[in-house]
């Protein structure tokens, strides 16, 4: 008699995904929709996924869902909360979109302390629109609008969203990870996980942000891609939890 | 039941919350702030949520959630904040989410002030965001108007799943007037199986404007097109203030139109022909009411507190087949009875330029 020990999470659709070869949204996605099954929560979730390469979240994830206009994620997400506050919502968005259209929203969301969880794609670019510099792109590293590679004088330097949210007294759990390889894929679902269970027991806004790959858009093989995420991210983006509540 | 004094501003609170609303989204902005400020006070003694945003962008993406989890929701602003809500506005329409925005306009463009003015009227009646939409947007005149206007605002959203705008002037927010609120009615609200409230053992939903496919894109966009002519046919509204018999007849809406009937008031005394038509609905343009005054009146006289925007729509709606004539004040300043009555007596007696 077989035993089957691994299968697609409930969460999730059984349907191809639009994502590129290599590109890490398919491995997060999978993260997020293992939380919400364990959690046993998939009926009263519901996500919001804005403007990005994610855009189509709703097509893969089967839980209820809204598209929102670009940054815009954590408004939708606190009227829906506002509304709904015993439902478990969470916003899946990119760098641009958090980072850069999207800053005041999501830093306000953190401020009022709203109970959502953010998965924050960083992956260092604008992909869907074709790979131009995002907030988070790295000092050099070179975009289709940094083709000298990213000047500090000019264009600034990267944002690091878990250092300024985590000093917002709303905000209850803040992390950083990575899915560059299968040890902080472990991590990083620990740390999705983890929000979600912060926001289930009412203690404010949560955000887990993942550093995440690109090889279409850096330009870079897949397995070139993880080791330059870990070469470059990693060291400017430091993992780990930068709030967290004590007592879960 | 007794009549109470109120002003405009908390007679749209009010009346939201005696329609049911429970949620409101705002950002401060002058000259609409008492209306936050009831519903800051109201919101919470009603079992409702009053909640102050960051932005007026962030505001109108608070009410899109809120309107696709199923709630009774609405937000208010002023010119330059309407501005901001635009492009929500249009999400909100593609998205087919009923909610009621408010626009207690100000003089613009830009900065302009804050004293009052009707220069939004392109914007509220254009579709000031991007995409083929359109939205039912009333405007009351006094605040027993509000009161009423209110409770439609919200059953109107509801029954075509799209935005509604009450557009107001920093006069009505201001203004004390005495109003009858009548008795508290039990409200219901109409289902709304297609909110995305969690699955809870049902079907999937969406809330969303996106349709990456034309073909998809172009049907979307045919049947709420049959939507806005459903609208167009059904909820034309308008006061007609002895227009039937009139030579002249004024169109204007808002503050304007009580100016106005002071000068309709006037002329018959004295003798003469002049009437009004005040558009309850700026959208759709009650062009059902100039029909049949083309066959009795020999001029039209659009008075607007601005620099002529509606006057366009007058023009269509007379099929330009009379002379359309146009008085405005902008910038926040007021037109005065007088001033329309010389106008008035001017184009009477053949002496106005169109």
């Amino acid at each position: 008699m077989m035993q089957k020990v691994f299968t697609r999470p409930r969460t999730l659709k059984d349907v191809p995904t639009h994502y590129c070869p290599g590109c890490t949204h398919g491995i997060v996605h999978r993260l997020v929709a293992e939380a919400i099954d364990e959690l046993n929560v998939f009926d009263r979730t519901i996500g919001v996924a804005p403007v990005g390469c994610s855009v189509f979240a709703y097509n893969y994830f089967d839980c209820d869902m809204y598209e929102a206009s670009h940054g815009r994620a954590p408004a939708v997400a606190t009227g829906i909360k506002r509304v709904l506050p015993d439902r478990v919502v969470f916003t899946y968005q990119g760098d641009g979109d958090l980072a850069a259209i999207g800053t005041g929203e999501v830093v306000h969301a953190a401020a009022r302390g709203e109970k959502i969880t953010v998965i924050f794609i960083n992956n260092a670019i604008y992909a869907m629109t074709g790979g131009q510099m995002a907030p988070t792109t790295l000092i050099g590293q070179k975009t289709t609008t940094t083709p000298y590679g990213r000047d500090r004088e000019l264009n600034g330097s990267p944002v690091k969203i878990c250092e300024m949210l985590g000093v917002l007294d709303g905000a209850a759990y803040i992390a950083r990870v990575s899915v560059h390889n299968p040890a902080n894929v472990v991590k990083a679902k620990k740390a999705i996980k983890r929000a979600f269970e912060v926001q289930m027991a009412g203690h404010g806004f949560t955000l887990v942000e993942v550093l995440s790959a690109c090889p279409t858009n850096w330009g870079l093989a897949p397995d070139e891609a993880l080791r330059w995420l870990a070469d470059n991210m990693v060291p400017y983006y430091p993992l780990g939890e930068y709030k967290a509540p004590e007592e879960i | 039941m007794a009549k109470i004094l109120m002003k405009g501003n908390e007679a749209i609170g009010e009346g939201a919350v005696r329609a049911g609303c429970r949620y409101f989204f705002g950002y401060p902005i002058t000259p609409q702030s008492e209306l936050p400020h009831y519903l800051a006070k109201r919101m919470p003694q009603v079992g409702g949520v009053y909640l102050q945003a960051e932005s007026e962008v962030a505001t109108i993406n608070m009410v899109y959630g809120a309107a696709g989890a199923g709630a009774r929701v609405m937000t208010s602003s002023s010119g330059p904040g309407i501005s901001l809500m635009q492009e929500g506005i249009s999400y909100v329409v593609g998205a087919e989410l009923p909610c009621v925005i408010v626009n207690m306009m100000r003089g613009g463009p830009g900065l302009g002030n804050i004293a009052p003015a009707q220069s939004d009227y392109f914007q509220a009646t254009r579709g000031g965001g991007h995409g083929d939409y359109r939205m039912i947007v009333l405007a009351p005149a006094s605040v027993q108007e509000i009161i009423d206007l209110m409770q439609d605002a919200f059953d109107l959203a509801d029954r075509y799943r799209n935005p509604v705008m009450l557009a107001g002037d920093g006069v009505l927010g201001q203004m004390m007037e005495p109003v009858e609120l009548g008795e508290e009615k039990e409200v219901r609200i109409p289902p709304r199986p297609w909110a995305a409230t969690g699955r809870t053992g049902g079907e999937k939903h969406l809330i969303n404007s996106l349709y990456i496919v034309p073909e998809d894109l172009e049907k979307h966009n045919i049947r709420l097109a049959a939507k806005f002519a459903a609208m167009e046919k059904e909820e034309q509204r308008w006061e007609d203030y002895l227009a039937a018999d009139a030579e002249l007849v004024l169109v204007a809406f808002g503050t304007a139109a009580r100016v106005c009937k002071a000068v309709v008031d006037r002329c018959r005394r004295e003798g003469k022909a002049v009437g009004l038509i005040r558009p309850l609905t700026l959208w759709p343009f009650p062009v059902k009411a100039f029909q049949p005054l083309l066959a009795t009146a020999a001029h039209f006289l659009t008075v607007e507190m601005s620099m002529g925007q509606m006057v366009e729509d007058v023009r269509l709606a007379t099929r330009e087949c009379r002379p359309v004539y146009f008085y405005g004040r902008c910038g926040g300043m007021l037109p005065v009875a007088g001033d329309v009555y010389a106008a008035v007596q001017k184009i009477l007696a053949g002496g106005e330029a169109k």
